[in-house]
């Protein structure tokens, strides 16, 4: 593919509002995972990456249909590290109908409706007027969000693919810039807690009872989080700047195999790595640091792992961030494209947190600390229910 | 002001179900308006290509969605294994939504971990994966009442990116109640389109689309109107109409204002 700049990129989790909340968490391998105590859950033994200060963050009055949780979140991270204005400034550049929206969700404003549920009629079983469905529960409703939010009126739309969502709105947002239909794309994710995760993973017995231990020989499974991730993509001009991040390439499969647990040796894995490597016309000894999926549940780590050493032996040094971010499932292929683009910037490589032994069982090399390596070129992967899979290939300029 | 950059690829086969309208064969000459529309409760064949246990645990979303996706690789002749997929829908799966929200406001919120996996937008493209066996790319993209004319235009940007056929496979399943009420669909439908990069024997048509400033067309019969603009993957109705009847036409399908996609259709004759 022809590469991508992220010319401006922001991202907001349990790690703190910005990048450089983000990036003093990550130099300091801190995780911003607790105990369970959101909403009314406070029957499960596990942990949460909460975003602070969600419900804190009011939507303007014009946009007030649009109030949930998701879209909360959404416009707390439009505010952060100056990205409405760069997505304004963008707007000026290439004009209202040539900037898209491409934004990943696994359930969107779920949480109004299950909050509304409790609020039903005792006779009628009736929702209450006051919940909108258009503007909150629908799957598309974070990216209408966006876009009426920047009141643009190019194309649109949410890529809903469970885990891997938010990876793959790279992929839509290249062939749309590549097709010419638009200059410029907001992509990313954005996912939000709500009880149907919390209790969805726990009756599939997937959630951890202490913060999640990525590729660690006693993994328990999960910690679900939350996060806004953005990132602006454009065509690169001719003089980027040499630490500019650029997207090189975007690889996507399917398992074929079953819902809700990945292929056990890692077929489909393997083939989005090696297709992401294919359109961004590289080898595997050409990548310096992988952000591996990583939630931490026995079978995704292993399957994974046997992904990568197929592909990358021993060789390649990688981590999982969810250690300290939580898996935030939607918004995750985003936030940790993000995340890759601060260690090609900052030139260093991520470890992963709470793993304290390695899984021996699994070939890879796991970095459990910071490195001080610059990385030049980085692979991240999203894996998610339903078998599907998305890797991208992010590089410096120089 | 037309935005020039028409995107290309020939339809080798349609799948179409929805009330009234059994498949394609059936429904071509209702939309060519050779045959009476009689509306009739539509009846969702048995996904036969799943497992027995996951054929059982599938809802009415996926079934409508493997349904349409299988008659368009059928007729299309075409190695369902050798083609990405675009699957666009405005809900997920609404009986098992309405589910999980009456369990989580209980006393009790213990869920099924079956209706839980099966909550994921993209749950017809998992189940069509393991129907399949296609292990190549498979997207779920939503735009609400857009949704058809957004699985459109990503289907077509991939033809155009990577020089492979794509199936489209746009679907909806009503809501129960409470959430009927808020999200009305008259019923479920399901529209999908094999499409190639290059003209092939099976080939029914060519069609070319661009973003354009236009009024959606709409359907001539009241009752296919109704369905068009009550259900979000109808929207796709003028296109099957248009290629029901042969021969050449432009179509403007409504997609986000204050765009619309416009079809240019040629028969393969």
């Amino acid at each position: 593919m022809s590469p991508l700049h992220l010319s401006h990129f922001t991202a907001s989790s349990c790690l703190g509002h910005g990048l450089d909340a983000m990036q003093t968490m990550l130099l300091q391998q801190k995780s911003g995972l607790r105990p369970c105590h959101f909403e009314t859950v406070n029957d499960l033994a596990t942990y949460i990456g909460e975003t602070p200060n969600v419900d804190a963050a009011a939507l303007p009055a014009t946009l007030a249909a649009h109030n949930c949780r998701n879209n909360r979140l959404a416009w707390l991270g439009l505010q952060q590290d100056g990205f409405s204005a760069a997505v304004e400034a963008a707007i000026a550049r290439h004009g209202r109908r040539r900037v898209g929206v491409f934004l990943g969700t696994s359930t969107a404003g779920i949480l109004q409706t299950e909050l509304a549920y409790r609020r039903r009629d005792p006779v009628s079983g009736a929702l209450p007027d006051d919940f909108i469905y258009a503007t909150t529960h629908n799957t598309y409703s974070v990216a209408g969000f966006v876009r009426e939010y920047f009141q643009l009126e190019g194309p649109a739309m949410v890529v809903s693919t469970a885990c891997s969502s938010s990876a793959k709105v790279f992929g839509s947002a290249a062939r749309m810039i590549e097709a010419g239909l638009i200059d410029a794309a907001v992509v990313g994710g954005v996912d939000s807690l709500c009880l149907t995760t919390l209790y969805g993973f726990n009756s599939l017995e997937l959630l951890a009872p202490e913060p999640c231990r990525p590729f660690d020989v006693e993994r328990q499974g999960l910690s679900i989080g939350e996060a806004a991730a953005f990132v602006l993509l454009e065509r690169p001009a001719e003089d980027l700047a040499a630490d500019a991040v650029l997207l090189l390439g975007v690889g996507e499969s399917s398992d074929a195999h079953h819902m809700s647990s990945p292929h056990p040796d890692g077929l489909g894995a393997r083939m989005a790595m090696a297709a992401a490597l294919q359109s961004a016309g590289l080898q595997a000894s050409d990548i310096d640091y992988i952000n591996l999926h990583g939630t931490a549940t026995p079978g995704n780590d292993a399957a994974e792992g046997k992904a990568v050493a197929a592909l990358f032996g021993d060789r390649t040094p990688g981590s999982s961030t969810k250690g300290a971010t939580g898996h935030t499932l939607g918004a995750a292929g985003g936030l940790e494209a993000i995340i890759c683009a601060i260690a090609l910037q900052r030139g260093f490589l991520p470890g992963g947190c709470n793993t304290r032994q390695l899984d021996p069982a699994i070939p890879i090399r796991y970095l459990t600390a910071n490195a001080d390596i610059a990385p030049r070129r980085v692979l991240s992967n999203s894996f998610g229910f339903g078998g599907t899979n998305c890797s991208l290939v992010l590089g410096r300029a120089s | 002001m037309t935005i020039k950059h028409a995107l290309e690829a020939w339809i080798d086969g349609i799948g179409l179900l929805g009330p009234g309208l059994d498949n394609w064969p059936a429904a071509q000459p209702v939309l060519a308006a050779t045959t009476a529309y009689v509306a009739q409760p539509l009846v969702v064949p048995a996904p036969l290509a799943l497992p027995p246990a996951e054929r059982r645990r599938v809802g009415q979303s996926v079934k409508i969605a493997l349904a349409v996706a299988q008659e368009a690789v059928t007729a299309a002749q075409a190695d369902a294994k050798q083609l990405a997929a675009v699957f666009a829908s405005s809900g997920a799966d609404g009986d098992n939504c309405d589910a999980i929200c009456k369990v989580l406001a209980s006393d009790d919120r213990h869920i099924s971990p079956t209706r839980f996996h099966n909550s994921v937008h993209n749950a017809p493209a998992g189940y069509w994966g393991i129907a399949s066996g296609a292990m190549t790319p498979a997207t779920v993209v939503c735009a609400y009442d857009a949704s058809f004319g957004a699985g459109l235009l990503e289907a077509m940007t991939q033809v155009g990116a990577v020089a492979a056929g794509v199936l489209l496979v746009a679907y909806e399943a009503p809501y129960p109640e409470p959430l009927q009420a808020k999200r009305p669909h008259p019923s479920a439908f399901g529209l999908a389109l094999a499409l190639m990069p290059q003209r092939g024997p099976r080939s029914l048509a060519r069609i070319r689309i661009e973003l354009v400033d236009a009024v959606a067309d709409t359907m001539a019969n009241a009752e296919l109107e109704a369905l068009r603009q009550q259900i979000p993957c109808a929207r796709g109705l003028p296109l099957a109409q248009a290629l029901a009847g042969g021969g050449a036409a432009r179509v403007v399908l409504e997609y986000l204002a204050p765009l619309s996609l416009a079809v240019e259709i040629e028969a393969c004759n």
